[in-house]
């Protein structure tokens, strides 16, 4: 039956500064925690990491950009870190890269298609079809590193311990000023490497939206993000990702294997296909915008003399005698330009046998790989049998044929 | 054995009288018991004895039945049960029979025994005829047992929860009390015990309360006690309203004029004590206002939350002049007394309680008095006006205060440097804190403090820092909130090009002489902390000097030789100050790269230092050091390696310290900083720090508070040392099993259950975590296997119960992944026994969430494979949760499920057979 003694506090605040410091620790601490485990779930981290072997020249293709905002200023390039070529970066010290050594380290980081040769096995079961590759002829494909607005309530400092960031896979199409985004590597901090391309299209599908980021361009963002359409492989999918009406300048189909996974480099499980119809650049062109004659092909010289492709492993397509190359002045890692000539290439059982080389001269200074292998085959056959839209059409008809199974229901697995 | 004697003279002036006699009943207690109790009971009861040694006797026994702590309290209750019912007996009726005795003090130590017993039995359905039996012949007794009684009855009331006591025998309670209360009864002893009885029995009263002429009744019998001439029962009587006001907020529609007119009278013309307890009456309902509008501003669809009646704005007109001309009643020098309290005091508390029900609509109302009173040459005028502008300056919006404010500031800033009185001094120091605290800040539109301005605050702040101790103390405080106010201002701060001068200055405070006054000292170093917090990249350099200054002040303490208790204690008290400022240098400095690399250079020296502090105490460890190594660990990473040899031994004492459980929480904390810092380097610690962990965990006398922190720590642990932990598992699963178990059942629990509850399971999930984490890719991931069942079965208990809150629903959605990612094919079928149920499919689908619908939808395209049935069924997870999904928990899903789509796909697990009636379901 204690009296009420209650005297409440007189000119204090609440929470004492001892408590503030008890609880900034114990902040702290979840924080770190919370970190450690996202390392161990390999999370926005290992994957990207910045391998010290491959060299690439100051001006590449793809072009990348990086846009960090809240701060859309760039520190001038010659300001930017020091090499950190003996270091692993993840991908929220990357994000501090300014200028070429971002841009190489992005590049590395983004999954390039192969060409399509042959139509795949079971493409209308385990294919995607995004609605037509867009380019210049100067591709713009960018690999962006975005701060969206955060929405992170337990933010701490304000060196900002809890940033997340999101890399989108986009091209960038200069006449709308719009980023079109064709796929989502990481989404907040969160990697989705690991995840199969059709989860990755959805989560894509359900949460740019919601960012805002294909609002209209505000002080959060320069430029608009605009989706790209995907169909499944079917008869009706891939009519509408051919046919279909699209804002922007066609260049082909993209196929993705739904299963998937992110694969930084060239990969076989994504794969880009065009006729006149869906592009204007089937053929290539010259750097003068004419189609040459002759098809022509990027290869780099090794040290040996070998003529090889940009694949891994390489492909090698020819041999140059090294007197030839001293005569020339060519070095080993020179990127040189070929045209194929009327003997054309022979190929048994799918490898290649013997190509008919004709010495062009070195490449532009721009180019940053020697040609794919599937890309010469690809223009190759584009000159000579290309493969149509009606065999593709073909495949999806006689693999529904067959696709009656039962097993056939496993798609999104 | 004499007891009598050997009770008195347990209560000599000579000590080694004392000793021996404690002794004496220490010896017979512990060969005795039953006896040793029921001699005290014959003590007591009989009126032949000393009063001395009969009041000591009754002290003994009620603290043979009750203890602070609760393992001990728990003890002592077992040991009553367990006697024999006979010897009970006999006890109990000497208790009820000192209750008659003439001897005052024995018949009040008898109630508070009685209580003490009934606390015990009444829960365990035993001693059933005592309420009965007190109330039987209550009309009839005469006035000094009735107040006994009465007094008894409060007691019972206090100890016993009102659960256990059924409504007839409440009615009957409440009865007697009441009547007891009234005017009518003669006996003013009679009416105070009733009065004070009724405070502890109103927690009984919930039936009455809600029956319009009981209440009424009771309220009426309130209010009139409040005017009984007796002051001790007006204050009793108001100390009945201010319960009630909290208690039954929303029955006090019809009554709260009356109360106004009571209160308002008591507040103007009764004496102190009880005018206190008129105004706790307004602020107890602005505290229930406060919270009741808060939770309409939080959007709470809550059912049965009690509506606002809006009763501070009903009154406003009326309140805050009654208020006001409490102000002026001050005492002279109050701001030197620590523990001064008295009506002015209480009614500018009150104010700003008002100010934070009503908002912008009081400013009108104060402005006046302010105006007219502010410049008067009577310091009492000016003073009260100050602390009614400062005590205003908490709930009116910023556009209502700013003008006045920018008005106001120079204004304050000149009464600061030139007012004669202390007194005005010191409360306007404390507004001026409080117009930063409130109205200064990044988030303000318009900033009151200019480039115009901020040099002459800062001026004025530092030179009155020089001031008085209570003065000074309250510029600490003022500059404390100022420079909060600076907190994200970045890459530069206005603060910059005083901050030097600002740390000077602090310093010199701390090195006053009468510093410890006023408690000034610990100001400036909680001013210095926030200085520091708030710093920027342009002043890190400064920070990075105070470094070696601060480390000279703790060596400093480190130098006394041979110090008193009282010397012993205030040097503790500076090194908790000094290491909890470094601490904050530390988090500081290391969370940037740089200036991290900078500070490592005094990492060995103040490592030395903080061992050295730790070593000043025998048994107890020092929180704040501890804190400020955690601190240390993190920014030293795997370096911390090299002082765990010393340090070890302290970890593992503030890990053994049960009796202050903060030093312990602390302590584990620094464990896992420790942890993420040594990686795999801590192994050799790990036997150790787990048997001590497991021990506190099994420890009933450590607070629970600790355990779930305990937890988390368990899978620290398990991540930096994977599958090394092999050896503990056999040990801590189990824990974490019985732990899951007893979480999982949370119907009745209250509110603050409910959260502890969500604490221990995310101490659970993030233990789970660890250990998967930590055994991921390691050949002994089938040792986890066996576990997994338990673990699902643990997640959809969290899932199924509604009460989960957005932190845990993340954590476990988390170990979800984790389970999947570890275990990979060995999940596949346990997870889909575990969370798969057309049902869940359904209602999904029924869902008015477009995202959760159209993912179903996504899900019935796909035929139904396992990983979007996951995928939804994760998504049905989230829409089953009544609170906002934040984006975080979202991403944690999709990963989750990402793992999983994984396993299915890897192992080609194929469809769930869903029967073909859902797919045509719309």
């Amino acid at each position: 039956m204690a009296p009420n003694e209650l005297h409440r506090l007189y000119k204090r605040p609440p929470i004492s500064d001892q408590q503030k410091r008890r609880e900034l620790s114990l902040r702290r601490q979840e924080q770190s925690r919370r970190d450690a485990q996202l390392q161990a779930r390999r999370l926005a981290s290992t994957l990207f990491s910045l391998s010290s072997s491959q060299t690439l020249e100051e001006t590449s293709e793809p072009d990348i950009d990086l846009v960090s905002e809240p701060q859309p200023d760039f520190q001038p390039e010659n300001e930017s870190v020091s090499s950190p070529s003996d270091l692993d970066l993840d991908v929220r010290q990357a994000s501090k890269l300014r200028g070429s050594e971002a841009r190489k380290w992005f590049a590395r980081q983004l999954m390039l298609p192969e060409w399509m040769i042959d139509v795949p096995d079971r493409l209308s079961h385990d294919w995607l079809a995004t609605r037509s590759y867009i380019t210049t002829d100067s591709r713009q494909r960018n690999c962006q590193c975005h701060h969206f607005p955060r929405l992170c309530p337990a933010c701490l400092t304000a060196s900002g311990s809890c940033q997340s960031y999101s890399i989108l896979d986009c091209i960038f199409h200069e006449m709308d000023q719009t980023y079109y985004v064709i796929d989502m590597i990481c989404w907040r901090g969160y990697s989705l490497y690991d995840c199969t391309a059709e989860f990755r299209f959805f989560w894509l599908n359900s949460k740019l939206a919601e960012t805002g980021a294909c609002d209209p361009p505000s002080q959060y963002h320069r430029y608009r993000f605009s989706l790209v359409p995907i169909y499944t492989c079917d008869q009706s999918g891939l009519h509408s990702a051919y046919a279909g009406a699209v804002p922007y300048v066609k260049d082909g189909l993209l196929f993705y294997n739904k299963h998937a996974h992110y694969q930084p480099g060239n990969t076989p499980l994504a794969l880009v296909w065009k006729d006149e119809n869906c592009s204007q650049y089937v053929i290539d062109t010259d750097s003068k915008g004419q189609v040459p004659s002759q098809q022509q092909v990027v290869l780099e010289l090794l040290h040996d003399g070998k003529l090889i492709t940009s694949d891994d492993p390489p492909v090698v397509f020819g041999f140059l005698e090294l007197e030839f190359t001293q005569k020339s002045g060519l070095h080993p890692g020179n990127l040189l330009r070929f045209s194929i000539g009327n003997g054309g290439l022979h190929t048994v059982d799918g490898k290649l046998e013997k190509a008919d080389l004709h010495y062009f001269g070195k490449s532009n200074r721009a180019r940053a790989f020697a040609d794919s292998y599937s890309k010469i085959m690809f223009q190759y056959s584009v000159r000579h049998s290309p493969l149509r839209i009606d065999d593709l059409v073909a495949s999806i008809s006689s693999s529904d044929d067959e696709g009656n199974g039962p097993s056939d229901v496993e798609m999104a697995v | 054995m004499e007891v009598t004697q050997v009770l008195l003279n347990a209560q000599s002036i000579d000590g080694s009288v004392r000793k021996h006699a404690e002794d004496s009943l220490k010896q017979f207690q512990e060969q005795d018991l039953p006896l040793f109790l029921i001699s005290l009971s014959q003590e007591l009861s009989n009126d032949e004895k000393p009063v001395e040694s009969r009041k000591l006797a009754g002290l003994i026994l009620k603290n043979a039945l009750d203890a602070k702590e609760q393992h001990r309290k728990l003890e002592l209750v077992q040991r009553w049960l367990s006697l024999d019912s006979a010897v009970k007996n006999q006890i109990k009726t000497c208790l009820l029979q000192t209750l008659s005795s003439p001897a005052p003090d024995a018949r009040s130590t008898a109630s508070q025994v009685i209580a003490k017993i009934a606390g015990i039995e009444l829960p365990h359905k035993q001693w059933p005829e005592l309420i009965g039996s007190l109330l039987s012949t209550i009309h009839q007794l005469p006035p000094h047992v009735k107040q006994a009684t009465l007094e008894t009855l409060g007691y019972l009331c206090e100890e016993v929860s009102p659960d256990v006591i059924d409504q007839d025998q409440v009615n009957k309670v409440l009865t007697a009390v009441v009547q007891g209360m009234n005017a009518s009864v003669g006996n003013n002893d009679v009416r105070l015990a009733a009065t004070r009885a009724l405070y502890n029995a109103l927690g009984f009263a919930q039936v009455n309360f809600s029956n319009d002429m009981e209440r009424d009744y009771i309220m009426r019998v309130v209010c009139e006690a409040t005017l009984s001439p007796e002051v001790k029962i007006r204050q009793a009587a108001f100390e009945c309203l201010v319960s009630i006001s909290s208690s039954y907020y929303e029955k006090l529609v019809p009554y709260i004029q009356d109360i106004f007119n009571i209160t308002a009278k008591a507040v103007r013309e009764d004496e102190e004590a009880v005018a206190l307890q008129a105004i706790e009456f307004w602020s107890s309902i602005c505290d229930e206002e406060i919270d009741i509008l808060e939770e309409y501003g939080a959007d709470l669809v809550g059912d049965s939350s009690i509506p606002c009646f809006y009763f501070i704005k009903q009154a406003l007109p009326a309140l805050v002049p009654m208020l006001l001309e409490t102000l002026l009643k001050q005492e002279e020098d109050q701001d030197q007394d620590e523990g001064a309290w008295n009506i002015a005091m209480a009614g500018g508390t009150c104010l700003g309680l008002v100010a934070r029900t009503v908002g912008d609509d009081i400013v009108p109302l104060v402005m006046p008095f302010i105006e007219e009173n502010i410049t008067k040459p009577d310091w009492r005028q000016r003073e009260a006006a100050t602390y009614a502008f400062g005590s205003i300056l908490e709930g009116p919006s910023a556009d209502k205060l700013t003008p006045i404010v920018n008005v106001a500031l120079s204004f304050m800033l000149t009464a600061l440097t030139n007012d004669p009185s202390n007194h005005v001094k010191d409360t306007t120091a404390w507004t001026l804190g409080r117009i930063f605290e409130f109205l200064h800040g990044s988030t303000m539109d318009a900033p009151i403090i200019t480039p115009a301005n901020c040099q002459q605050i800062i001026t004025v702040l530092l030179q009155s820092m020089k001031d008085v101790p209570n003065v000074a103390e309250k510029a600490c405080g003022a500059l404390y909130f100022l420079a909060q106010g600076y907190e994200d201002v970045s890459p530069s701060s206005p603060l910059t090009p005083f901050s030097q001068e600002i740390v000077q200055s602090l310093l010199t405070v701390t090195h006053r002489e009468d510093a410890g006054e006023s408690r000034l000292r610990t100001a400036a170093y909680e001013t210095l902390n926030e200085i520091v917090r708030c710093s920027t990249d342009e002043t890190a350099s400064m920070v990075l000097q105070l470094v070696p200054v601060i480390m000279m002040e703790l060596h400093n303490t480190l130098e006394g030789q041979k110090l008193s208790l009282d010397e012993r204690e205030k040097q503790g008290e500076l090194q908790g100050l000094l290491c909890g400022c470094l601490q904050v240098i530390i988090q500081k400095l290391g969370s940037s790269e740089t200036t991290k690399y900078l500070f490592l250079q005094y990492a060995d020296q103040i490592m030395g230092l903080f061992l050295r502090v730790f070593a000043c105490r025998s048994a107890t460890v020092h929180e704040e050091a501890m804190l400020a190594i955690g601190a240390l660990a993190y920014a030293t990473g795997s370096d911390f390696a090299k002082y765990m040899p010393e340090f070890y031994k302290y970890l593992e004492m503030g890990l053994q310290n049960f009796e202050e459980y903060q030093v312990c929480a602390v302590t584990v904390g620094v464990v896992g900083d420790i942890c993420r810092a040594l990686e795999d380097k801590i192994l050799p610690y790990c036997d150790g720090i787990m048997s001590q962990l497991l021990k506190d965990l099994s420890s009933n006398q450590l607070h629970r508070s600790v355990k779930p922190a305990i937890f988390s720590c368990f899978g620290d642990i398990a991540l930096a040392i994977g599958e090394s932990f092999e050896k503990y598992l056999m040990y801590a699963m189990p824990m974490l099993q019985s732990a899951a178990e007893l979480s999982a059942q949370t119907s009745g629990a209250d509110d603050e259950m409910i959260e502890y509850t969500n604490t221990l399971r995310n101490g659970i999930l993030e233990a789970y975590s660890g250990i998967f984490q930590g055994f991921k890719n390691s050949p002994k991931t089938q040792l986890l296997v066996p576990y997994a069942p338990h673990i699902l079965k643990f997640l959809d208990s969290i899932y199924l119960e509604r009460d989960m809150d957005d932190l845990v629903m993340k954590t476990a959605i988390g170990v979800l992944g984790d389970l999947a990612d570890t275990l990979g094919s060995n999940a596949g079928s346990l997870i889909l026994d575990s969370v798969s149920s057309r049902e869940f499919l359904n209602e999904c689908l029924s869902s008015d969430d477009h995202l959760i619908k159209e993912s179903a939808e996504w899900a019935k395209q796909q035929k139904l494979s396992s990983s979007s049935l996951v995928w939804v069924l994760g998504l049905h997870v989230l829409s089953r949760c009544h609170f906002q999904t934040t984006e975080a928990v979202v991403v944690e899903l999709s990963l989750t499920l990402a793992f999983i789509a994984n396993i299915f796909t890897n192992n080609c697990i194929g469809t769930m057979e869903l029967g073909s009636d859902f797919v045509e379901e719309e």
